[in-house]
């Protein structure tokens, strides 16, 4: 190119006007983070899926709402201090919202950053019911499940059946405690007794038929897995080698996926009950759903997490919609006060309500695994046995102790 | 009922049972180990991820060629050992002249590359494997409910020990290993091929790996973190033992599991961390380990 006066003229005006242009992109841009675990053991519960479901949402939503809408992913490797950094960095950066974030010892870590910077945190992934308890945070939302609606799901299901003594087997960090606490006083509360628990280190056990000869050796009726993932997984396959659920002990599974069933495999998890609030072949619309889900990720269907992510980002940017860019961007409180005066509405959860202290309200669902013989063909695992209304699945409000409930 | 330290003996006695069969683990894995250390002064760090592809070539076997467990025993060593002899043929080899520092960052390397790999593959969720239907089924012993897979994993864990021993201790083939890790040079010049020598060691402490991942298949969760988990015990297992002494790593992993198993019984908590205090003491007190030379 020849150089003149006039060529230099027009290459300075387009270098200042490009940084303008790009911080007025940038401002007319919403960025979901995706934090998640995509290198560990919950990475099928959570993970890739979790990603695809919240561009699911955005790919639903739509592009004529006159802004962009950018997803981010990023791996915490279930380790708080990883996730409080990748938080701090990608709110520093211009993150509107952070998703998902299973384990709960990340969830909460995560929890007290988006305190500090004002800005909007849903939790999907992770378990504690202390995110809408003592640890709740004005712009924090909780959105598929927790551990007091498992254990009022499963447990009180299960002493309603009979199994009135239990024994825990219980992962020993915060979510396990969380799990074995809110299941014993199910427990206790319907009149059964719990006749002891062992806890077993996390990571790092991978035998768990000692645990499992202990609890069967105090003649519970019911054995509780206060545990995920790999654990669950490990505890399901070696009781039936030990014959446990054979001498008319049962199984209560108090955290499981429809991805830890295909893990497992039917043929030893069968039996089993578990609650989730989000089953692919519940409806209509759930599996339309799952089928534009599972082309993303072909070899994992997704769960109650999964569908929790596409149902929060959805609700999230109808929200945005609503109010603007520069005004959700201005204040995550504001945008979250906001999120919960709107109702949420989509494919997998239907029309639901978020309660003062960040719940989102479901359903919950009571399933039983089923027998090889009844399954009709992949990932078809699950009997509905019983479903609890929104609400009265969760803690009731008064009784979180969240400092936002004004009684 | 008797009761010993406040445990009724029954229970006391199936523990002791079930630490003998993790024992059996720890002891097959860390004899590869040894033998690798041993023969090759390579630190493998790939141990976990070949004990890892055991088990899901045992799973790629029975769902991809219809080949069962007593299929999966024989070939599944073969085919994860010929990838260990790749591995030590393209990288491994190009180490021996430094120092052990290498080795182990390679190795390790190529463990988070392989568990990568698998986990991209096949998810975290691990694949389901069934325990074959000649061991079904359990021996009620009158102290606790024994499955038959198991007594099979301890009897089976012994005799690879044990026929592990015999080639190393007391055959030609272990007498000119024996040397070649004394004075590769000398060895050479008798007319024995010392390299391939060594990448067929290698490849038999890889395959031994295999095979503990084929015998834990029907038993623990198959997934690509099945070996992370257990590795790290194993590693302290051969450093109590004495880096590269097959025996001592042998009686300390049978040892070490039934240690962990009563920890399990007192203090469970504790169980994970009870191996490495053990390791502590004895590096403090004999830091070639037990059974070493120092």
């Amino acid at each position: 190119m020849e150089l003149n006066r006039r060529s230099l003229l027009a290459a300075g005006t387009a270098a200042a006007i490009a940084p303008l242009s790009r911080a007025r992109a940038q401002a007319n841009t919403i960025r979901i983070g995706v934090l998640t675990d995509m290198s560990g053991t919950y990475r099928d519960n959570t993970g890739p899926t979790s990603v695809a479901s919240t561009r699911e949402a955005v790919a639903e939503f739509g592009t004529s709402h006159g802004f962009t809408i950018e997803v981010l992913e990023a791996d915490h490797q279930n380790r708080p201090d990883v996730g409080s950094n990748i938080a701090r960095q990608w709110y520093d950066q211009g993150v509107d919202l952070i998703l998902d974030v299973p384990t709960s010892s990340v969830g909460l870590a995560v929890n007290q950053i988006a305190k500090e910077k004002n800005k909007a945190y849903i939790n999907v992934g992770s378990a504690t019911a202390d995110l809408t308890g003592p640890q709740c945070g004005a712009t924090t939302l909780h959105w598929a499940y927790d551990t007091y609606m498992l254990a009022k799901s499963t447990g009180g299901a299960m002493v309603r059946a009979g199994g009135d003594s239990w024994f825990f087997i219980t992962a020993d960090y915060a979510f396990g405690h969380a799990l074995e606490r809110d299941n014993a006083n199910f427990v206790r509360a319907a009149g059964g007794r719990v006749l002891g628990s062992v806890r077993t280190p996390f990571p790092g056990t991978t035998d768990f038929s000692s645990f499992l000869v202990q609890a069967a050796a105090a003649r519970p009726k019911v054995i509780g897995l206060a545990n995920a993932g790999g654990d669950t997984a490990n505890c399901v396959k070696q009781a039936a080698e030990f014959g446990i659920t054979r001498r008319g002990i049962k199984l209560a599974a108090l955290l499981l996926f429809v991805n830890d069933v295909n893990g497992i495999g039917l043929q030893t998890a069968q039996g089993l009950v578990c609650t989730e609030s989000f089953y692919w072949d519940t409806n209509d619309k759930t599996r339309a759903w799952t089928q534009r889900v599972v082309r993303r990720t072909p070899t994992n269907y997704p769960n109650m997490i999964h569908a929790g992510c596409y149902s929060a980002a959805l609700h999230f940017l109808k929200t945005v919609a609503a109010m603007g860019v520069p005004a959700a961007k201005a204040s995550g409180l504001d945008l979250v006060n906001r999120m919960k005066a709107m109702p949420s509405e989509d494919d997998c959860f239907g029309r639901g309500t978020i309660r003062q202290d960040g719940r989102r309200l479901i359903p919950s669902f009571l399933f039983e695994v089923k027998a090889p013989a009844e399954s009709r063909g992949p990932w078809d695992f699950y009997k509905l046995l019983q479903t609890t209304p929104a609400d009265e699945a969760f803690r009731p409000l008064s009784e979180g102790g969240c400092p936002l409930v004004r009684t | 009922m008797d009761e010993i330290f406040g445990i009724p003996a029954p229970l006391l006695f199936g523990q002791l049972l079930l630490g003998l069969i993790n024992g059996a683990f720890y002891a097959m894995l860390s004899l590869g180990l040894a033998v690798i250390f041993g023969l090759l002064n390579i630190i493998n760090f790939t141990h976990g991820s070949q004990f890892m592809m055991g088990a899901f070539v045992a799973w790629m076997l029975l769902a991809w060629a219809g080949l069962g467990y007593w299929w999966a025993l024989l070939l599944a060593p073969l085919i994860v050992g010929a990838t260990g002899v790749i591995i030590e043929r393209l990288m491994i080899s190009r180490l021996y002249k430094l120092d052990h520092l290498y080795g182990l960052l390679l190795t390790f390397g190529i463990g988070l590359m392989i568990e990568g790999v698998f986990r991209n593959e096949f998810g975290s969720s691990g694949l389901p494997y069934r325990i074959p239907n000649e061991l079904q089924g359990a021996w009620d012993l009158g102290f606790m409910f024994m499955p038959i897979y198991r007594g099979w994993v301890v009897v089976f864990a012994l005799a690879c020990c044990l026929a592990t021993w015999l080639v190393i201790e007391k055959t030609r083939l272990g007498a000119y290993l024996r040397a070649a890790t004394e004075n590769a040079a000398l060895v050479q010049a008798f007319g024995v091929n010392v390299p391939r020598m060594i990448t067929l060691t290698y490849g038999a402490g890889v395959a031994l790996a295999a095979l503990a991942g084929v015998l834990a298949a029907p038993i623990y969760s198959v997934n690509p973190q099945m070996g992370t988990n257990l590795i790290i015990i194993v590693f302290a297992v051969v450093v109590i033992g004495g880096m590269g002494s097959i025996l001592g790593s042998v009686i300390t992993g049978f040892g070490l599991g039934i240690v962990e198993g009563m920890t399990k019984v007192f203090w469970p908590e504790a169980s994970s961390t009870v191996i490495f205090v053990i390791m502590a003491i004895v590096l403090l007190t004999r830091p070639a380990g037990l059974f070493g030379r120092a």
